[in-house]
Parts: structure tokens; C-alpha cells; sequence
């Protein structure tokens, strides 16, 4: 199925497809288009990249042109700099070569979206990443009618399910108020894009003041300035004094708990947002006093919920456990391949916020 | 089992043991005796008796969720943790209920007796009332292996809080042959006289491995020094005429070493001796994988007790006419073994493990570099005026291990962790050169940070070849230095070695692939110390 050929010092694999047209095909620079000359979230540097959203392992630094919604754009530039950028709204269709190609809200974090991609009729969605129950503040999941469907699937495994968030709201609040009634301050750990926001608006002010490290502040501007809605946060600057804000909830990335930045909140309860704390091993790896299961991606039942709605026939397996999770949907009567390991490489930081 | 729910989810969201400690409390001072005296036996590594198997459950758990066995079984290993998967995978369920922990120990206990459909039917009405944290607790009573960062000694503390005992003596009490089935907690707690109980064993004293040089401990003098022994620690107890056989496990060993069953000719009643149990050539001790033959059989067939025949390397008196000696000083309890071991027969199945003589700390160091060569891993000192504490204390008893034996290696295979490292990759296959080729030789799962891991995680899934089910052909790139203690040959292996305890002990970065070992140095190795 994979056929490897040398071109000058890089090779370059080609998916075979079965179907007349390939719309969409696995490069070793990432998802490529024939038809229409450009990659979607390409990992090294291209001429023309279509962007899912602004995580570190789907928008990468050095391709020439971008082209993202409207509503992803600020944080990619934000992220990366000074770099050439196109923007579409979310269902608008723009012709690039012989395909025509829109983006759909992917409910992953505020302006992500799946890319749809049409060539003659055929029609391919590659995925990016995506969670189908609404959470409040990025635009709602919309399942997209395909052929093919590119799907994630970090938590492709029937362990993983998730409550329903307005639960994990109640039960983060109770953690955040015991600690405020207890003198001690609550440090939450999350990713600055996407996670840090969605706990933001999880959470109940009236309980405590809320502070945010830099990394976080930083993308919360970015999102306010487009006007997504977010509490009042308070940005933890090196002359900020603890004591002046007792009963606080700080936000801020997994790699400051437990560091020299984390000691001068003085006594405090520690806790971490992700899917993976599902699972008591990782749960107890992190060493956090409170694993919070919140995920951006899909649970089990969200994934198979994606998949039965876009109608594909055909699906890509990538992030995660690929190989278990195509075998699954084969035995369901799906078409189902595992997008190989080269193309389906994970940002350790981005895999383990989750 | 709302209550115990309540006290796992606690115990386990924290690593600070005074708050496990107080939370075990608490509930010592509220639950009712039957469930406070199961808690204790689960604590203590007792378990139900196994009404179901564990194919059985996987088979019932993956009907109830409509998926096929395969996914379970492809979802167990990355959760690490049977009952855990059966818990997160089933349904939720469709009514709660609130019975005591001592009801559903006593349901399974009940299922042995009833036929398989309906075992299948009870097993499936509890988990549709139980919540995920109670249903894991419910599978984990069934599947055992009940660790869940309660040691037995944190369980002890809490429970004398709760009763306000004596630590010491309640953790003496709480030990031996008991089982929630064979008494209350009254009687466990209560019971005066504690003595009644022949095969009871003392607490195990555990050494803690020096850190420092041996000079940081003072005088020479003040010391006494024996060699670490490669074997099973073990307390061998004569009382009332019978004998018993405790490892350090708290295992009853009795009818793995009948060897022991002698011992009453040979010594006189009321005696406990703490000491190392080892295959015995003779004049040594056996490599470990001999005495590892033995430890995996229930009952040891003839020939293995021709060729593997243990002895106990004796080195602490702990009872002596049926009186306590632990809180004499070690120098006189090892003077009145000597004079009750001294007058034994060459063929008794014990020996007073020899004290090494050393007058300075420099000629000790001579003497531990020479471990080897007497199937030892290194040194034991021992403080001459120090009691017999229980547990694990640091300042009176040390380990002074040798430096581990170690091979520079490349990584072939890589396998997704689980459990505590599910998301990551961290079980490696590892190859030495034979000539041109790379030859597997080890399996090595720890040693790297978890920062490591996560490099490593990121590279393998970058430079995969070939997947193999789970297991993940890698480009060989990356050279590690393996650390063992021990080395042996094994015709099972395509190498035909085999280490023990091998572990990563550094990432050599600084390596070049064509500067990894090779199977000849292996052999070496292998020749000098195998
Ligand atoms: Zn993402
Ligand atoms: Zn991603």
C-alpha cells in the first residue's frame, strides 16, 4: 500500500488510493492536494498551507502562505510571528486549483476548524483535531458530509468517556472553594491555547479572584480583542503579591506546577485539566492533588458519533492509537487505515496537554 | 461502599502520607468492624477467595458494552490495570445503592457456591449500581493485586491513631496467619494473648543503601559488617514443636523449603532466626536463578531438592526460649546465635552467616569489591549496639551495594508504557553487535526521567520502520548503558544470556551506534561473573 521511492535526499511516500481520485494524500511533509497544490497542517516548511488551528503540532513556523479562518488567524499570528496569512470564514468555499475547499468549526478551541476539501465531485474532510459536545465558547462541532474522513483519534480507546462538563464545572468549583475556605490557593495546570480558556469559563468568579500566568494572559487577550468572552483574569507579574489575593485560582501551562514560579502562591492545592487524568496511572504520574478528565478532543463515543455523521466510507486513523482504533472501525464496515507514523506526529507538549 | 469509595479517592488524589494517614483514620474511627476488618486484611495483601475468573469478567465486561473482546484486551494493557479498564469501558449504571464493603465481599464469597450463569448474572447486577470508582474497588476485590498507595505500615500507623495502640506492637499483632473469616476485629485488636498464635512472625527490619562514603558513619568499631546475600530474606520460627517460614513479603513459605522441617532436630523450640535463604552449593550460595526455580513451585519435585537445596545464612536471633530479644543490643543478640548455631552439624539446614572482620573503612572497601567472587552484592552494616526496630529506619542498618555491572547498548524495539506511563513509550528491546548484525539481548522498562521518556516517545514516533501489534521497530540510533546485577546463561534467549534487574541507567548521547558493546564483550562478562 505504501510505496517508497527516493527523490534527492528525501523520500517521499505516496498512500496509494484505490479510488479514481485522491483528493487528499499522505506525504512525508504532511496531507497533501494534488489538485489544488497545497498541505494541510504540513509539519515541514511548503509553499501553500491550509491551517486546522493554532496548536504547535498543526501550525508550524516557515511555510510561505497560510490560508486559516478569520477566527483562528489572530492566535496563529500571535504564535508565529510575522507570516503571510489568508483568511476564509468558517463554510466559505475558495477555489485553489481544481479544488474547492472550506472550513467547518471543529469544536476543538475557539477558531479551530476541519478542512473540507472537494475535487470533481469527490469530496475528503481531514479533521484536525476535534470534540463534538459544545463547551460553551468555541463554535460547535458541525459534522461535515464526505466520502473520506481524516479523523484524530488521541482517545480512540472505549476507557475514554467524558462527563458532562457542566459535572467537571461543579466539581472544580468545589475543589476551588474548599481551597479558598482552607487559606490555601488552587493552581491549575492547562495548556495556554484552547484548555486554559475553556476552564476560564467553567469557572464561578463570585468564588475567588482569578489569576493567570503570562503564557495564558497572553492568548486570553488575543481571543478577548476577537471578542470571545472570558471572565476577569488578574496576570501574575514578578511584583505581584499572593497575600493580596487570597482564596485565588491560577491558571497556568502543566510546566509551571511545581516550579519556582509556583512556590510564591505559599500553601496552595494542585490540580490538572486533561483526558488523559481519566486514566489513575497518569492521574498519579502527575502527582498533581486533583486530576480534573477535561479533554478538546473527542471521547470514544464522540469520535464514533463524528465519524457515523459524516456518512464517510472511507477513514484515515491519525494521533493516537491508530492502530487499534482502525481495526475497530473495519470490524464496523468501515474502510479504515492507519495514516502512517511518520505523518502522524504528535507535539509531545500538545499530546500530553490533551 | 460509598464510604470506602470516599476513603480510596481521597488516599489516592494525595502523595502526602499524613493526609492518607489521617483519611485511613477517620475512617478506622467511623466504619463498622466488619468492613474495618476487611480493610485491614486488604491492606494487609488478604483477599476473597476468586468466585470468577479474570477471563470470565473480561468476557461478561465487553458484552455489557457491546464492544469485542479484542478491544478490551487491546485497551488492558495501555490502562495498566484490569479492573480499572472493566470500570471505565462498562456502561453507566442504571440505579445506585449504598451496601457496606463487608456485603459485596460476602456476595463474591457467596458466588463460588452458585452456577456460572448465575455468578455471570450477580457479577452483572452489581456493576449496574455501582459508580466507576466503586465498580474498580468491586473488580479489584475480585482480580486482587490490591495496591492502591496504602502500605501495610501506613495502614498500621493509622489504625493505632484510630484505636490509640502502640504502633510497634499492633503492627506484631496485625501479622501471621489471620484472615477476616478466622477472626473479628475484636479479637484481632483485643486478643491478649497475642503469643497464642505459634507461627506469627516479627516485623521485618529493612536497611536503607548508603548513599555516603562508610566513613560518614563513625567508627569501625562501632560496626559490624556481613555480605549482602543474593537470596530471599526470611524469619524461620520453631514454637510449640512446629515450624514456619516468613519472606520478607510476609509470605508464608513453609512448604516451598521443606528443607526447614528438620530444623527441630537441630534447635531448640521457642527460637525466631532472621536471616537470608539461599541454594546452597555446599560451600556458597547458588546464583539467584537457581533459588528462582524454586520460589515459582508450591510443591518443589526431588530433583530440585537434590540440586537446589537451601539453607538459612542466619544473622539475627530474634526470639530465644520464647522470649523477645529485639530490643538487646545487635552484639548480644548475635553472641547467644553463635553459641545456639556453633554446636550444629555441617548438614543442618542453617548457618550463622560469617561476620567480616575489618579494621578501617578502607579495608572493608577492599573486602566489598570481592563480592562477587562469593555470590554476594555487596555489604550489610549493621550499628553493634542498635535493637531490632521494625520497618524501614534510617541510621542502624545499611546496604553498601557493588557498583552495578553495565553493557552499552542500542535500541531496537519500542513498546507504549502503561498504567502510570500509558501515553508514553517506555519499554525497550535493546541489541549488541555480533559482527554486522544487531543482536536483541535485553528488555529494559526504567531508569530514564520522565522528561526522558518523553524525548524518547517523540523520537520513536518519528523513526518507526515497522509495527509489530504494539511493539515498534525503530531505527537504531540511540545507545544506552544498561545497568544489572547479575548475569547467567539462558538457552531461551537468542543471545543466550540473560541479566538481572536490568535497568537504563544513562542515555549516551555521546555515543556513537557503532560504539555499543558487542555479544563477545557480553560473553566476557558473562564468563567472569555469571
Ligand atoms: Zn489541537
Ligand atoms: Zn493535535
Amino acid at each position: 500500500m505504501i510505496t517508497q521511492h527516493p527523490t534527492g535526499d528525501m523520500t517521499v511516500l505516496t498512500y496509494l488510493c484505490f479510488m479514481p481520485n485522491c483528493v487528499l494524500t499522505f506525504t512525508d511533509r504532511g496531507i497533501y492536494c494534488p489538485a489544488g497544490d497545497f498541505y494541510v497542517d504540513p509539519w515541514r516548511p511548503v509553499d501553500r498551507a491550509l491551517i486546522t488551528h493554532g496548536h504547535a503540532d498543526h501550525a508550524r513556523p516557515g511555510h510561505r502562505r497560510y490560508l486559516c479562518t478569520d477566527a483562528c488567524a489572530p492566535v496563529m499570528q500571535h504564535r508565529l510571528g510575522n507570516i503571510s496569512v489568508e483568511t476564509v470564514k468558517f463554510g466559505e468555499t475558495r477555489r485553489l486549483g481544481d479544488a474547492s475547499v472550506s472550513f467547518h468549526p471543529a469544536g476543538h478551541l475557539p477558531g479551530s476548524a476541519q478542512i473540507r476539501v472537494e475535487v470533481a465531485g469527490e469530496v475528503w474532510v481531514a479533521s484536525g483535531d476535534y470534540k463534538v459536545v459544545p463547551d460553551g465558547i468555541s463554535e460547535p462541532f458541525e459534522p461535515v458530509r464526505c466520502h473520506s474522513f481524516i479523523t484524530e483519534c488521541t482517545f480512540g480507546l472505549p476507557v475514554f468517556k467524558w462527563d458532562d462538563q457542566s459535572d467537571v464545572a461543579r466539581d472544580l468549583n468545589a475543589w476551588w472553594g474548599k481551597n479558598a475556605r482552607e487559606g490555601k490557593a488552587s493552581i491549575l495546570g492547562a495548556y495556554s491555547l484552547g484548555k486554559a480558556q475553556r476552564l476560564l469559563s467553567m469557572l464561578d468568579p463570585e468564588i475567588g479572584p482569578i489569576l493567570t500566568h503570562g503564557a495564558v494572559e497572553n492568548t486570553n487577550d488575543v481571543l478577548r480583542q476577537q471578542g470571545y468572552h472570558l471572565p476577569d483574569t488578574i496576570h501574575v507579574t514578578p511584583d505581584l503579591k499572593a497575600k493580596d489575593h487570597p482564596g485565588a485560582l491560577v491558571i497556568a501551562p502543566p510546566s509551571a506546577l511545581g516550579s519556582q514560579w509556583g512556590r510564591r502562591f505559599g500553601p496552595s492545592s494542585t490540580a490538572f485539566a486533561s483526558g488523559w487524568m481519566r486514566l489513575r496511572g497518569v492521574r498519579r504520574r502527575r502527582a498533581a492533588d486533583r486530576g480534573f478528565v477535561i479533554s478538546d478532543h473527542a471521547d470514544w463515543d464522540g469520535l464514533m458519533q463524528a465519524i457515523r455523521e459524516t456518512n464517510a466510507e472511507n477513514i484515515y486513523a491519525t494521533h493516537g492509537y491508530t492502530d487499534i482504533f482502525a481495526r475497530w472501525l473495519n470490524s464496523q464496515g468501515y474502510n479504515a487505515e492507519v495514516v502512517p507514523t511518520e505523518f502522524g506526529g504528535e507535539d509531545d507538549e500538545a499530546a500530553d496537554a490533551a | 461502599m460509598k464510604d470506602f469509595a470516599a476513603l480510596f479517592t481521597t488516599v489516592d488524589q494525595t502523595t502526602k502520607t499524613s493526609l492518607k494517614t489521617k483519611a485511613l483514620a477517620a475512617f478506622f474511627n467511623t466504619a463498622s468492624d466488619d468492613d474495618k476488618l476487611w480493610t485491614i486484611a486488604l491492606f494487609s495483601g488478604r483477599r476473597p477467595k476468586r468466585a470468577v475468573t479474570t477471563t470470565q469478567l473480561r468476557e461478561w465486561a465487553a458484552e455489557v458494552s457491546g464492544i469485542p473482546l479484542w478491544l478490551l484486551e487491546e485497551s488492558y494493557p495501555i490502562v495498566g490495570d484490569l479492573a480499572e479498564t472493566i470500570a471505565l469501558t462498562l456502561p453507566p449504571p442504571s440505579r445506585e445503592s449504598d451496601l457496606p464493603l463487608t456485603h459485596w465481599i460476602t456476595e463474591l464469597k457467596s458466588l463460588a457456591a452458585l452456577d456460572i450463569e448465575v455468578r455471570k448474572a450477580r457479577i452483572l447486577d452489581a456493576w449496574d449500581q455501582l459508580d466507576p470508582t466503586e465498580r474498580f474497588l468491586f473488580n479489584k476485590l475480585i482480580t486482587g493485586g490490591f495496591r492502591i498507595g496504602v502500605s501495610q505500615k501506613l495502614m498500621t500507623r493509622a489504625l493505632a491513631q484510630a484505636t490509640q495502640q502502640d504502633e510497634a506492637s499492633l503492627a506484631h499483632r496485625l501479622m501471621g496467619g489471620w484472615t477476616p473469616e478466622t477472626t473479628t476485629f475484636h479479637d484481632l485488636m483485643e486478643a491478649e494473648d497475642v503469643e497464642a498464635d505459634e507461627s506469627r512472625p516479627y516485623p521485618f527490619y529493612l536497611a536503607y543503601q548508603l548513599e555516603d562514603r562508610p566513613a560518614a558513619l563513625g567508627s569501625p568499631e562501632d560496626w559490624q559488617a556481613e555480605w549482602k546475600w543474593d537470596g530471599i530474606r526470611g524469619q524461620v520460627i520453631l514454637r510449640n514443636g512446629t515450624h514456619h517460614v516468613w519472606s520478607r513479603g510476609e509470605e508464608l513459605m513453609t512448604d516451598r523449603f521443606p528443607e526447614f522441617a528438620r530444623l527441630i532436630d537441630f534447635l531448640p523450640d521457642g527460637i525466631v532466626l532472621d536471616g537470608e535463604i539461599v541454594a546452597w552449593d555446599g560451600a556458597q550460595p547458588f546464583p539467584f536463578n537457581t533459588l528462582q526455580a524454586r520460589i515459582g513451585r508450591k510443591t518443589v519435585p526431588k530433583k530440585l531438592l537434590k540440586d537446589a537445596p537451601v539453607i538459612l545464612l542466619a544473622y539475627d536471633l530474634l526470639e530465644h526460649d520464647g522470649e523477645d530479644l529485639r530490643n538487646l543490643p545487635l552484639k548480644e543478640r548475635r553472641s547467644r546465635m553463635d553459641a545456639v548455631l556453633e554446636t550444629l552439624s555441617a548438614d543442618a539446614p542453617v548457618k550463622a552467616a560469617p561476620p567480616l572482620p575489618f579494621d578501617t573503612w578502607d579495608t572493608l572497601a577492599k573486602t566489598r569489591a570481592t563480592a562477587r567472587d562469593h555470590r554476594a552484592e555487596g555489604l550489610m552494616l549493621k550499628r553493634k549496639d542498635s535493637p531490632y526496630l521494625s520497618g524501614r529506619k534510617k541510621g542502624d542498618w545499611w546496604k553498601w551495594k557493588l557498583d552495578p555491572l553495565t553493557v552499552d547498548a542500542v535500541m531496537i524495539y519500542a513498546q507504549q508504557g502503561h498504567g502510570r506511563r500509558a501515553n508514553l513509550f517506555t519499554d525497550f528491546t535493546f541489541a549488541v553487535w555480533d559482527g554486522n548484525d544487531l543482536v536483541p539481548f535485553t528488555k529494559a522498562y526504567s531508569g530514564l526521567t520522565d522528561d526522558e521518556f518523553r524525548k524518547i516517545t517523540a523520537w520513536v514516533r518519528k523513526n518507526t520502520q515497522q509495527r509489530f501489534g504494539p511493539v515498534r521497530q525503530v531505527t537504531p540510533h540511540h545507545v544506552f548503558e544498561i545497568a544489572f546485577e547479575g548475569i547467567h546463561a539462558s538457552p531461551r534467549h537468542k543471545s543466550g544470556i540473560a541479566l538481572r534487574f536490568p535497568r537504563m541507567s544513562r542515555w549516551r548521547h555521546d555515543k556513537p551506534l557503532e560504539e555499543a558493546n558487542t555479544l563477545d564483550d557480553l560473553r566476557e562478562i558473562l564468563h567472569s561473573y555469571g
